[in-house]
C-alpha cells in the first residue's frame, strides 16, 4: 500500500475519506443509523463502518427497509452478516405501513412497492429518532445524485431542495439540525461501480449469491429480465424460460432486472463490467426508467 | 493507480460540457442508455446536435432554464487514472459553487474561447482557483478550429494571461490550444496544430505529478473520535484507547515524540492502529487511530503535532472569506459558528478591512459588509483557540466554515492569512 514517494491508491483514497465521514457522523449527531439492504454498496459501507471504529463495535443500529418481495438468499445473507458482527438490525416493514393504512398498495402489471418504501423509511427514521442516516448512494449512478452534497440536509418532512443545498468545502461537514430534521449521510458518493468491485475484490469481501451467474427462470419486459416470482403480476404475452443471469443491483424484486451474464467470479464481474456500455441502473431499474427525472422526484420525496 | 480532482470552470459558450462530455465518452465514462436519453432529449428538443451539456445538467431546473446551478461530480477513468470532475458553473452568481469545487482540486481547467481571448470571466475564475490554493491550472484555449489552429492567436492569448497571473501568484500553468468539438489535443495530439509541442489534456491529466502537493512536512492530526471499545470479550482491549482522524499534514511514524495540543503535553506513538493490522507510518490523505505512550486527556478538536513544528493556537484570525449565502450579510459583529478541522467554536466578527472586487482584484476598503458571492478579508474572534496553519501552507488546517447560528446554512467559508 505504501511506497515512498507516498502515492496512495484510489481505493485507499476513498476508504480513507469514507472513513473519515463515518467517524464525523459517530461524533456529531445522537442518533445515526445505517441502511443495510444486503446489496453490494450497503455492503462495502458496513465494511468500511467496520473499519473506522476497530477495535470497538460499530456504533450505531443497521436499518432494512423491507418491501417484502426480496430474494431469499440476500436475507439469508443479512441476518448472517448482521449475526456476525453483533450488530442491532431494524428492520423497518413496507407491509406494516400497508397494514396501518399509511400507504396503498399498487395493483396492476406494473405494481411495485418501491415507491412506498419512502413513507416507511421516513416513518422509521421519525419513530426511532433519528437524526443521521447513512446510505450507499453513489453519485455516479444518476444524475440527479451527481449533485447531492455528502451530508444531505432533509427538512422535518424528508425532503430534498436540490437547489438549496449546503456548500461542502475541505473534508469539512456541517452537521447542525434542528429536532425533527435529519442528515443523509452518503460515504461512498465518490466511489464508481467498479470501484466498489475493485474493492470487494481486495477486501475479499463476501457477496450474496445471486450476484453471479446462476440459472433463473426469468421473463422480459420492456428489455429487462424481470425474475419469475410470486409478487409480479406477468401477462400473457411474457412467457418465461430459464436464462443464465446475474444481478447488477439487488433492489426489489418486481423492478430490479436481471442481466444475461456468465461471470460466476469478482474477477469476471469486473471484466464484465469495465466492458459494459450500459449503466447499473439502466441496465435493471424499470424505477427509473419511469422519466428523465424520475430519480431527482422521489428523492425530493425522501427516498434513499 | 491514484485519483486526480479538477475543477473546470467556463460557460456553456466556452465548450465547457462539449469538452467534459469528450472525456467522458473518449474514455468510456458514458454509457450508451445514458447517450440515448441525451440524444432522445436533443431530438424532443429539436436540437440538431447531441447535446452533451444535458449529460451533466441533472436537474429539472437546469433542463428547463438551460443552466447549471450546482457542482456535479463526475467520474471516469483510464488505465492511469481515476478522474473526479468537480464541474462548476461559470456566471458570477456561482462563486459559492466554485470556490466549493476548487476547495479539494488538485488541479483546476480554465476555459478560454480562443475567440474571445482573456475576458474578465476567466481572470474571476483563474483568481479564485488561486485564491483556493489549486496546486495546478490548465487554460484549455478551446475552438481553435474557429481561428484556424493559428498559433499567432494562441501566442497572444497565452501571453496576455500570463501577464494577468503574475499579479496572482498562480502555481504551475499549463496552457493547451484545444478543440473540444473536434477533439484536438484532447485524448492525442493534434495534426491541426504540429507547431504545438506539449502534451494533449488528457496525457496531461494523467501525467502531472500530484503525490507532493500534500503537506508532508508539518504533522497535522486533528483528534476527530475516540476509540474505547467497551463491550469488547477481549480482555486485552479493556484500556484500549485510541484517537482516531485522517492525517492532514506530515508523516506519522511509531516512536515519533509527538505534542498534544491544547495541553502541550508531549508523549510518543506506540502505534498507528488500522482494521488491517499497524501500519509503520501515516500521510495525508490516510484515516487511522493513534495510540501514544501516555495518559493524557484528549478528546474531539485536539491536535496531535510534533514537538519542534507547531500549528498556531488563534483566537484571532485573519481570513479571506467567501460570503455564500443572500439571507444575510457578513460584517463587523456577525456572529456564527466555525468549523475548523474536528473543531467547532464560535466566531465573532471584528472587522472587514476590505471586500475585494473578482474580476479586476480592486480592493473597496469601504465596503461595510459582504454579499452572496463576495469575497473579503476579515478580522474574526473565535471563543476557543483553533490549531492554525496559513492556508497557503496546509490547505486543511487553513481553511473553515462559517455556519449560521439561526438557519444552521453553511454561508461562509475561509482561508487563514495570518494568525496570532
Amino acid at each position: 500500500m505504501l511506497q515512498r514517494d507516498y502515492t496512495t491508491s484510489q481505493l485507499d483514497v476513498l476508504e480513507a475519506e469514507a472513513v473519515h465521514i463515518m467517524r464525523e457522523v459517530a461524533a456529531e449527531f445522537e442518533r445515526p443509523c445505517l441502511l443495510f439492504s444486503g446489496g453490494k454498496d450497503s455492503i462495502v459501507m458496513l465494511r468500511v463502518a467496520e473499519k473506522a471504529f476497530w477495535p470497538a463495535p460499530i456504533p450505531f443500529p443497521l436499518m432494512h427497509v423491507d418491501t417484502g418481495h426480496n430474494f431469499p438468499e440476500v436475507i439469508e445473507f443479512r441476518d448472517r452478516r448482521v449475526a456476525e458482527l453483533g450488530a442491532r438490525l431494524i428492520v423497518a416493514s413496507v407491509q406494516d405501513s400497508i397494514d396501518a393504512g399509511r400507504v396503498v398498495e399498487e395493483t396492476g402489471r406494473r405494481a411495485s412497492r418501491n415507491r412506498l418504501q419512502t413513507t416507511t423509511l421516513l416513518d422509521a427514521i421519525e419513530d426511532n429518532e433519528f437524526d443521521a442516516v447513512f446510505g450507499g448512494a453513489r453519485r455516479d449512478e444518476e444524475k440527479a445524485r451527481a449533485k447531492e452534497r455528502v451530508f444531505s440536509f432533509r427538512d422535518e418532512f424528508g425532503q430534498w431542495d436540490p437547489k438549496n443545498q449546503r456548500p461542502e468545502l475541505w473534508n469539512l461537514y456541517n452537521a447542525r439540525l434542528r429536532k425533527g430534521e435529519n442528515i443523509r449521510v452518503f460515504p461512498l458518493s465518490n466511489w464508481t461501480e467498479l470501484d466498489i468491485w475493485d474493492y470487494i475484490r481486495r477486501e475479499g469481501i463476501e457477496i450474496p449469491p445471486i450476484y453471479f451467474a446462476h440459472t433463473r427462470k426469468v421473463f422480459e419486459r420492456d428489455g429487462m429480465l424481470l425474475a419469475d416470482n410470486p409478487w409480479i403480476t406477468r401477462g400473457e404475452d411474457e412467457p418465461v424460460f430459464d436464462a443464465v443471469v446475474r444481478y447488477r443491483t439487488v433492489g426489489d424484486a418486481t423492478c430490479t432486472g436481471a442481466v444475461e451474464s456468465a461471470a460466476a467470479t469478482v474477477e469476471e464481474i469486473i471484466e464484465e463490467i469495465a466492458a459494459t456500455r450500459i449503466t447499473e441502473r439502466g441496465a435493471t431499474r424499470a424505477d427509473d426508467r419511469a422519466s428523465e427525472a424520475a430519480m431527482e422526484d422521489r428523492k425530493r420525496e425522501g427516498y434513499f | 493507480m491514484d485519483i486526480l480532482r479538477f475543477a473546470t470552470a467556463g460557460s456553456v459558450d466556452d465548450g465547457k460540457s462539449t469538452l467534459i462530455g469528450r472525456l467522458l465518452f473518449d474514455s468510456k465514462a458514458i454509457f450508451e442508455d445514458q447517450l440515448e436519453a441525451v440524444e432522445r432529449t436533443s431530438r424532443d428538443r429539436g436540437t440538431e446536435y447531441t447535446d452533451l451539456s444535458l449529460l451533466t445538467d441533472g436537474l429539472r431546473a437546469e433542463r428547463e432554464q438551460g443552466i447549471t446551478i450546482d457542482v456535479a461530480y463526475r467520474y471516469f477513468a483510464t488505465p492511469k487514472r481515476k478522474f473526479i470532475i468537480a464541474d462548476t458553473p461559470g456566471h458570477i452568481q456561482y462563486t459559492r459553487n466554485m470556490v466549493t469545487g476548487a476547495s479539494t482540486a488538485d488541479l483546476a481547467i480554465i476555459l478560454i474561447d480562443a475567440r474571445k481571448g482573456v475576458l474578465e470571466q476567466s481572470r474571476r475564475h483563474a483568481f479564485l482557483t488561486t485564491l483556493l490554493r489549486v496546486p495546478h491550472l490548465v487554460l484549455a484555449v478551446n475552438k481553435m478550429d474557429l481561428v484556424d489552429y493559428s498559433q499567432e492567436r494562441f501566442e497572444e492569448i497565452r501571453e496576455e494571461f500570463t501577464s494577468f497571473a503574475s499579479k496572482l501568484n498562480a502555481p504551475d500553468l499549463t496552457f493547451i490550444p484545444i478543440s473540444a468539438l473536434n477533439g484536438d489535443n484532447v485524448v492525442s495530439r493534434s495534426e491541426n496544430m504540429p507547431w504545438y509541442n506539449g502534451s494533449s489534456l488528457l496525457h496531461h491529466l494523467e501525467n502531472v505529478h500530484i503525490a507532493s502537493d500534500r503537506n508532508l512536512v508539518d504533522v497535522r492530526f486533528p483528534v476527530q473520535y475516540v476509540i474505547r471499545p467497551q463491550r469488547a470479550t477481549d480482555p486485552a482491549l479493556h484500556d484500549y484507547r485510541g484517537y482516531a482522524g485522517q492525517v492532514a499534514g506530515g508523516v506519522l511514524k511509531p516512536g515519533d515524540e509527538v505534542v498534544h495540543l491544547p495541553s502541550g503535553l508531549s508523549t510518543r506513538i506506540a502505534s498507528i492502529d488500522t482494521f488491517d493490522g499497524p501500519v509503520e507510518e501515516a500521510f495525508p490523505p490516510m484515516s487511522v487511530t493513534l495510540r501514544l505512550e501516555d495518559d493524557i486527556d484528549i478528546s474531539r478538536g485536539d491536535m496531535i503535532c510534533r514537538p519542534n513544528n507547531q500549528p498556531q493556537a488563534a483566537q484571532e484570525l485573519e481570513a479571506m472569506v467567501c460570503w455564500m449565502t443572500d439571507a444575510s450579510k457578513l460584517g463587523p459583529r456577525t456572529k456564527l459558528t466555525i468549523k475548523h478541522t474536528t473543531r467547532t467554536a464560535r466566531a465573532l466578527v471584528r472587522d472587514l478591512h476590505y471586500r475585494l472586487d473578482v474580476n479586476t482584484l480592486h480592493r473597496d476598503e469601504a465596503a461595510a459588509s459582504l454579499g452572496l458571492n463576495e469575497i473579503g478579508r476579515v478580522s474574526l474572534r473565535v471563543t476557543q483557540p483553533l490549531f492554525v496553519d496559513d492556508y497557503a501552507r496546509n490547505r486543511l488546517t487553513g481553511g473553515f466554515i462559517l455556519v449560521d447560528e439561526a438557519t444552521n446554512n453553511t454561508v461562509g467559508a475561509g482561508m487563514i492569512v495570518e494568525a496570532r
